[in-house]
């Protein structure tokens, strides 16, 4: 159990800075998942933390004590690494066993604890054989029972799972979340899989390109995601969004030359400034006929579960979700309706999103300030 | 560009057995010959067929070579070069790969430049200083302070001369360094993170891991040392220090007395044993330590 505090925590590979100050605090016995594109930093914040990488500048404290330059062990954090690391000429006891070994326990009780960890992740079978004689998900366990057995402060997982194949990913998914919720250690979980991000996390942190874009409960990242990157990286199929003007006599904005309604709180003080609008494809309602926003249906992909209808619009892909009661084929000539409650608006330059709570709440009146002072 | 035509394939069989006896020939001649009568080996033409006198031979020339200690000599030659090389090449890659130093590539370099420089380009100046090993000191003493300073003390006709020239490698420090570059990082991130310090790190991964290296290794350089004949013909004056090859000479007959060329066959045979041996029974992983990377 132990808090990490990160505090403007830089990184740069020689001239080429990789992280630009990050600022981030998890709570004691949190489950954190941190999700990005490649080559986003995730993985390199992770090892900063772990004390495999040096930290530029900035701090990262555990448990309120700055761990800058300590060395791995003395930072009490287990890491499971995306191709396992184990060691291939020791047995899955020895390779369990191999941090106590290290840290001078005596034989007996190292036994007693291989045993014990052996049975949390069911390898108790195994403790004679060498990782080649294992499968992927045998593997994975050993590298968690690895971890689990020093008891550490902090868990760091990077990308454990992708190297498994999906059935077994959903299980080992729901297996951490369960070790989880027994150990209840401060886990840190880095991946470019949202799935796995929306399931495991406590909090979500959103990585692009050395910054940290947003951070959050999954849920409310996903309804409310704070940057047009955000927006489109998680959910699947992708966010539809398209740029607009915001109108100043409808108070819409234009997608294929038809006017999308804005929320009025939003409307008003968005007059005329270009937008960024976002719909989810299950919000966005596809009918055969009448007004709406007019698309051609492009293909079709079939999930079992429900239909995922790309769309063009004026040449963009648009994407929505539908039943099977609905009858469409591609060429088909549909019409989309995009309900109000469902868009995110995002300032164009930014990309950051716009809320009615950020806008000034009385626009007019702080124009009018400055008036009444004057003499 | 592989086709099958009967005449290539002839012409395939043709170039593979001449390679073959061209191989294998002088090996028939020295058991053949090793085995045979003094009559027997002086007949034209030379008869391939081993006859069975090999004992008798195999004793004359182990007394005329005082072959016992030459072999004994030599196996602790070789034996000490061998364990030299592997221990001090595993050491020395695992500083290259695994220590992020401002000098390692100038180390890296430097170790790959002695394979420019074998013993036999550098003998005169290698013999000079196992000759006297006080001289570069003696120098920068006198250089700084002024003063002559008169050490005795120098590596001829002993094992430590005759071995610690050799034992420095450019080549196994290669070999154990392609190994380590194929391992994962993680593997040492792994240990780091275990609490594992770099001794421990090489002690229980790294060298556990490269054990078929390790005996790859261990058959070539034993190959090596037991084959060296410059360097302990400069080292050695003292009889009891000589090696094999020194006494490969004392078995051929001398001008003007019989030419008793079977003994010597047969002592040559004795002294090509045991790098053959060596070789036998260690080629499985020879082969290994040198191809695949176990993982």
């Amino acid at each position: 159990m132990a808090e990490i505090d990160i505090r403007a925590a830089r990184k740069s590979y020689g001239k080429n800075p990789t992280l630009h100050g990050i600022d981030l605090n998890f709570q004691s016995g949190e489950f954190v998942v941190i999700l990005g594109p490649s080559g986003c930093g995730k993985s390199t914040l992770l090892r900063m933390i772990a004390g495999l990488e040096d930290i530029t500048s900035g701090e990262i404290a555990i448990d309120g004590r700055v761990v800058n330059r300590l060395e791995p062990r003395e930072r009490g954090c287990a890491m499971v690494f995306q191709n396992y690391a184990l060691y291939p000429h020791m047995t899955v006891a020895g390779n369990m066993g191999y941090a106590l070994k290290v840290a001078g326990v005596p034989k007996p009780e190292r036994e007693r604890r291989i045993a014990e960890t052996a049975k949390i992740v069911g390898l108790s079978d195994y403790l004679e054989r060498k990782p080649a004689a294992l499968s992927g998900g045998q593997r994975q366990r050993v590298a968690m029972a690895r971890a689990i057995i020093r008891e550490p402060k902090v868990f760091l997982f990077d990308e454990p799972l992708s190297n498994l194949d999906a059935k077994l990913r959903v299980t080992m998914r729901a297996e951490i979340r369960k070790l989880h919720q027994r150990l209840s250690a401060t886990s840190v979980f880095v991946t470019h899989d949202q799935v796995e991000a929306m399931t495991l996390a406590d909090k979500l942190v959103v990585m692009n390109k050395g910054h940290v874009e947003q951070v959050g409960h999954p849920l409310d990242v996903y309804h409310r995601p704070a940057s047009t990157f955000v927006a489109s990286f998680i959910g699947a199929p992708a966010m539809n969004l398209f740029e607009s003007r915001v109108e100043v006599e409808t108070a819409s904005a234009y997608l294929g030359g038809a006017p999308v309604r804005l929320p009025s709180s939003l409307a008003a003080s968005l007059r005329g400034k270009d937008v960024t609008i976002g719909i989810r494809p299950e919000h966005t309602i596809v009918a055969t006929k009448g007004p709406g926003v007019a698309a051609e249906v492009d293909f079709i992909e079939e999930l079992g579960a429900g239909r995922v209808v790309h769309m063009l619009v004026e040449g963009e892909p648009f994407a929505a979700t539908i039943g099977e009661d609905l009858n469409v084929a591609p060429g088909d000539r549909v019409s989309l309706d995009l309900p109000l409650e469902h868009l995110h608006v995002f300032n164009r330059e930014t990309g950051r999103r716009i809320d009615p709570s950020d806008l000034p709440a009385d626009a007019p009146a702080q124009h009018c300030a400055p008036l009444l002072t004057t003499p | 560009m592989i086709q099958r035509t009967p005449y290539a394939d002839a012409f395939t069989y043709f170039v593979m057995i001449l390679g073959f006896i061209l191989l294998i020939g002088p090996f028939l001649v020295i058991i053949a010959g090793a085995t045979q009568t003094l009559q027997q080996i002086n007949s034209v033409p030379f008869r391939f067929m081993p006859q069975g006198q090999f004992l008798e031979n195999a004793s004359a020339a182990w007394a005329r070579a005082d072959l016992a200690r030459a072999i004994g000599n030599s196996f602790v030659m070789a034996g000490l070069i061998t364990v030299g090389k592997v221990v001090l090449s595993a050491m020395t890659a695992f500083a290259i790969v695994y220590f992020r130093s401002p000098l390692r590539h100038f180390f890296f370099w430097a170790v790959f430049i002695t394979l420019m420089l074998p013993l036999e380009v550098r003998v005169v100046p290698t013999y000079n200083v196992a000759a006297d090993m006080f001289e570069p000191f003696r120098l920068l003493i006198a250089f700084v302070t002024g003063i002559e300073v008169s050490v005795e003390w120098n590596l001829l006709n002993s094992y430590a001369g005759l071995t610690l020239p050799l034992i420095a490698t450019a080549t196994g420090t290669f070999l154990y360094r392609q190994f380590f570059m194929t391992l994962p990082d993680e593997l040492a991130e792994a240990a780091r993170m275990d609490g594992s310090g770099p001794v421990r790190f090489f002690f229980e991964m790294l060298l556990p891991l490269s054990r078929t290296n390790m005996l790859a290794l261990t058959t070539i350089m034993f190959v090596y040392g037991w084959n060296q004949y410059l360097w302990p013909l400069l080292m050695v004056t003292d009889p009891t220090y000589k090696t094999t090859m020194m006494s490969l000479s004392a078995l051929v007959p001398s001008e003007n007395a019989t030419p008793d060329w079977n003994v010597t066959l047969a002592g040559t045979l004795i002294i090509m044993t045991p790098p053959l041996l060596v070789v036998a029974l260690l080629q499985r992983w020879f082969v290994r330590g040198l191809v695949a990377t176990e993982k």
